[in-house]
């Protein structure tokens, strides 16, 4: 018997469940990206069947970063770049749970750019989404990670002299099983990407491009989009590596030619999650670490049965 | 007083097999029926720094390493290497007998390996032994391994000398090299254990003094670390998962979790960084597990902002601080109290953690116990110090002592029944950070439980989690998570053993006080006062926050004048007792050592003369400074 039996818990699921009743004053400005995560994420959650009481929405800080507060489930609003070892590790403690962390591009691929990779290297059964604003939006506009050379805000006046950073390619040189881009203007693809992204047993990395009328305000809007997988114009093998690394190349130069490429670029479902790996060399239990807390019956090991080799 | 201690001292390089060669040694006297206290130097080169391990034995119990010691092995270091004259480690071979001979008392006996280390080369030898009467055997180790064995038996050769020399039976050595080596290993160590012995038996006449005492036990012992003693404590209380980054000397403790973990069902995991290892506790403490982390001082300031975290989102997890030499990469393997500071107040704003400096092995268990229960209890971080020297001493402690009830108690966690029963939202979420709750702690469900969600978040929250501002919530939130503290200081002051330990004459009129890992030295200099005609007993102060404000008045009130000993430049810990007593500051004065080296008792003894008796004239011989009672 479970002590969690929200998990696996067969029933209908409807995506206002995950709307919170005691709503707090929205933070989001009106017509911030930001709004279309939220929803394509409630729609995604029928379809996975998941309901409020086993997902865990680790966030870090920034505009994206508020994410839980308007999604019901269990929430960890946690630091700013760190929603990554949190969540992991709730992973691990216990697998059943969904677990899914989000945040913003400067608290992902700057501040928490060593967590991306590691996380991604190991591969856990996970879903990331990085809202990708082009700016840091929490803090007033100032450059992210992920402006474009050149782009000025007052703590780059001149301009940013460096180029951006490229998320995919990075996700994918890091050992990401999953990797996609979707956009906010396109909230049907963004949620069939988050769908399978969750059904995904491995780190599934969504670069989520969310528009910031705010603080990007000459920025485009992400449309017109071309989806790889809609259009002609591409013929992509999601298996094949190589492929998917010019793939994502072009796309992480095309964002700043105004030309806005977005759809599945890798998908490895042979690669075994983190859990799996360490349950393989024996160093995870196969029962979830979380149930035994709860069970009566369990014979707790002590440090008394190893005290012979010191003796 | 008992027969003198023997304090046997094993040097060599730093790959020469010292730390299992010594090991076994200490264990084959504790088997014996003697009390053991291993201490070791090393230096943070893997190879070609030269190392050694001081082995005490005694029929009494022993607190700490001696004054200087009495018998020395001297392996020569086979791993040196560079020959060209002027190189920056100078001649590496003789190191572990010239460096060693400062320490050695009257009357000491030296073994050296002749096959590697050539007298010649030591400026001074036979004056210097004529003058301290020392007794020398030159035997050619080396030759002897390799007759019979490998080179490294180089350490059995030793050992079987020094049996020979201070009366241990060989068999007690036999008995360990059987459990421990494969056969084809065993034999040629058997071997060269016994020839060893024989070649002093039959070569050398002797006339030294030094001989083993004599003692039982009466009950079987376990030769422990602190650091094994951290890890026991919490398997104990059901730790089953551990994040971090290796740091020495915090390595021990993970590495010793790291072994038991898998074995018991539980996971380990060493990852990119300090910060996503506190980090990784904090998530699995939220997701149901006990979780830990830690480090040395470099690795915990990057914890700082998850140990906030922890804090803020009232998530139970315990961190270990190790101390070594700082600031910043400092002297990673020597020992120091200098992060007592950085560790009560490190992150931003007001802390709410509670911090424990266990003084010995036993104590390091009793208190990571204790660390976890207060954690999962109250919902808040906790840490325990130790220190380089604490995490690699080793003596005995009775078997029994481990003999336990295990305790995996979450705390405050509610099944999904008793979920039903808290408040909710409509829609169903939890009001996780209620204001009035008993002891300021509330239920705090687990991801998964059905009817148990809650949202949680490192920004200042209302009753339901969310992000607020507003400073009326804002300053009764703070209130109840501060408040936790006065109720565990409470809890502490009732509890039937005190963490805080005492020592010498209840009316004596001065005092020493330590706090964590000098409290053994502190006893040992007390004995040596007392012995001396001195009036004087010793506080050593585990608890730093919340501090013990009740017994360190009491205590304070009880003497004319109070010496506060500590490894640190800046004298933390008597600004942290007048910070937190707000008086006395004419009753205490400093004795500090921020060398590298550890408090012996004899520093002690000779601060407390120099201070207390002669009112702080006269300087001090060893490497330790004085600083007088601010109303002096
Ligand atoms: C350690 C730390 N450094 C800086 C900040 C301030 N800060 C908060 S959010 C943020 C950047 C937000 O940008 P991004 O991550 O792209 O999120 P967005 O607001 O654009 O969604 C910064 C710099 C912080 N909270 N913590
Ligand atoms: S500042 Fe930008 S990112 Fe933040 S809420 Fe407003 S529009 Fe969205
Ligand atoms: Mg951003």
């Amino acid at each position: 018997m479970s002590a969690f039996s929200a998990i696996g818990e067969t029933g209908e699921i409807d995506a206002n469940q995950f709307t919170p009743e005691q709503e707090p004053q929205p933070t989001w400005c009106p017509g911030c990206g930001d709004f279309a995560v939220l929803k394509s994420l409630k729609q995604a959650m029928p379809e996975v069947g998941r309901s409020p009481d086993e997902v865990l929405l680790v966030t870090g800080i920034g505009c994206s970063g508020k994410l839980n507060s308007y999604f019901e489930s269990y929430g960890f609003h946690t630091l700013h770049g760190r929603s990554l070892p949190v969540a992991r590790a709730a992973k691990l403690a216990n697998p059943g749970i969904e677990v899914i962390a989000a945040g913003g591009d400067g608290d992902g691929y700057g501040i928490g750019g060593n967590h991306f990779m590691h996380t991604a290297r190991e591969n856990h059964d996970m879903v990331y989404i990085v809202f990708n604003n082009e700016v840091f939006g929490l803090t007033k506009g100032q450059s992210s990670p992920t402006s474009p050379k050149g782009h000025k805000s007052k703590t780059q006046p001149s301009g940013v002299a460096k180029d951006p950073i490229r998320p995919l390619s990075m996700a994918l040189a890091s050992g990401a099983s999953y990797i996609a881009r979707t956009a906010a203007v396109n909230p049907n693809q963004a949620k069939e990407i988050l769908v399978e992204a969750i059904e995904h047993d491995g780190f599934a990395h969504i670069d989520f491009l969310t528009q910031c009328p705010t603080w990007n305000k000459d920025a485009r809007q992400y449309v017109p989009y071309t989806d790889i997988q809609d259009s002609d114009d591409y013929d992509l093998d999601l298996t094949d590596r190589r492929a998917a690394a010019d793939m994502m190349a072009e796309t992480e130069a095309a964002l700043y030619e105004g030309t806005v490429l977005t759809g599945r670029y890798y998908v490895d479902d042979d690669r075994p999650s983190y859990g799996q790996e360490k349950q393989n060399i024996g160093e995870m239990p196969e029962t979830p670490l979380a149930e035994r807390y709860f069970d009566d019956d369990y014979e707790w090991e002590r440090s008394y049965d190893f005290i012979e080799s010191y003796t | 007083m008992s027969s003198e201690d023997l304090i046997w001292r094993i040097a060599g390089g730093s790959g020469d097999g010292i730390d299992s060669t010594s090991r076994n040694f200490a264990k084959a006297l504790m088997r014996s029926g003697l009390h053991v206290f291993t201490h070791r130097h090393y230096p943070s080169r893997i190879r070609g720094g030269h190392t050694y391990v001081e082995v005490r034995a005694s029929d009494e119990p022993v607190h700490s390493r001696g004054d200087g010691y009495n018998f020395l092995l001297a392996l020569g270091d086979s791993f040196a290497r560079n020959e060209q004259p002027g190189a920056v480690y100078g001649n590496e071979e003789i190191k572990p007998l010239v460096e060693n001979l400062d320490e050695l008392r009257e009357g000491g006996i030296i073994v050296y390996d002749s096959g590697l280390i050539d007298i010649e080369d030591i400026p001074d030898f036979d004056e210097r032994v004529e003058e301290n009467n020392w007794h020398v055997f030159p035997m050619d180790l080396r030759s002897l391994a390799r007759e019979h064995g490998r080179e490294v038996m180089r350490n059995t050769a030793g050992v079987g000398a020094t049996a020979e020399l201070v009366g241990i039976e060989l068999g007690a050595f036999e008995e360990l090299m059987e459990e421990s080596f494969p056969d084809e290993i065993l034999q040629p160590n058997l071997k060269v254990l016994h020839e060893a012995a024989a070649i002093v038996r039959d070569e050398f006449e002797t006339d030294h003094e030094l001989a083993v005492p004599e003692s039982t036990h009466e009950e079987e012992q376990a030769l422990v670390s602190g650091s094994d003693c951290v890890a026991f404590g919490a398997l104990d209380e059901g730790c089953r998962f551990i994040a971090g980054y290796p740091m020495t000397p915090w390595t021990e403790v993970f590495t010793i979790m790291s072994g038991y973990l898998p074995q018991v069902g539980g996971i380990s995991e060493q990852v990119e960084d300090e910060i996503a290892a506190a980090a990784l506790a904090i998530g699995a403490s939220h997701a149901g597990v006990k979780a830990m982390s830690g480090s040395s001082g470099g690795g915990f300031a990057l914890m700082s902002e998850p140990l906030g975290l922890a804090e803020m989102t009232e998530t139970p997890v315990v961190l270990i601080e190790a101390m070594r030499a700082g600031p910043s990469t400092g002297m990673p393997t020597k020992p120091e109290q200098g992060d007592l500071e950085h560790v009560l107040y490190t992150s931003q704003g007001d802390s709410s953690r509670v911090v424990f400096a266990p003084g010995t092995a036993a104590e390091a268990y009793e208190q990571t116990r204790k660390a976890f229960q207060i954690a999962y209890e109250y919902q808040l971080p906790t840490i325990v110090i130790i220190d380089q020297k604490l995490s690699g001493e080793n003596i005995n402690v009775p078997a029994s002592f481990f003999d336990r009830e295990p305790n995996p108690d979450l705390g405050n966690v509610p099944t999904e029944a008793e979920l039903e029963d808290l408040p909710h939202d409509d829609v169903g979420k939890v009001k996780r950070f209620q204001y009035e709750v008993e002891n300021g702690v509330n239920a705090r469900p687990i991801p998964g439980q059905k009817g148990g969600r809650f949202l949680t978040t490192g920004n200042e929250h209302t009753e339901f989690g969310h992000i607020s501002e507003d400073p009326q919530n804002r300053v009764i939130q703070m209130e109840r998570r501060l408040e936790k503290l006065n109720i565990i200081r409470d809890e502490l002051d009732e509890a039937d053993d005190s963490h805080q330990s005492y020592y010498g004459p209840d009316d004596a009129d001065y005092g020493i006080i330590t706090w964590g890992s000098m409290q053994g030295a502190a006893v040992e200099a007390v004995d040596q006062l007392v012995a001396e005609g001195h009036d004087v007993k010793a506080l050593n102060v585990s608890d730093l926050m919340p501090y013990p404000v009740a017994e360190v008045s009491e205590f304070l009130e009880s003497v004319e004048q109070a010496l506060i000993v500590e490894m640190n430049a800046s004298a933390q810990f008597r600004g942290l007792t007048q910070k937190e007593l707000g008086t006395y500051g004419e009753k205490l004065s400093s004795l500090l050592k921020f060398d590298g080296n550890p408090f012996e008792p004899g520093d002690i003894v000779e601060g407390f003369e120099v201070e207390i008796i002669n009112d702080g004239t006269g300087p001090t011989q060893a490497n330790t400074r004085i600083e007088p009672a601010v109303g002096d």
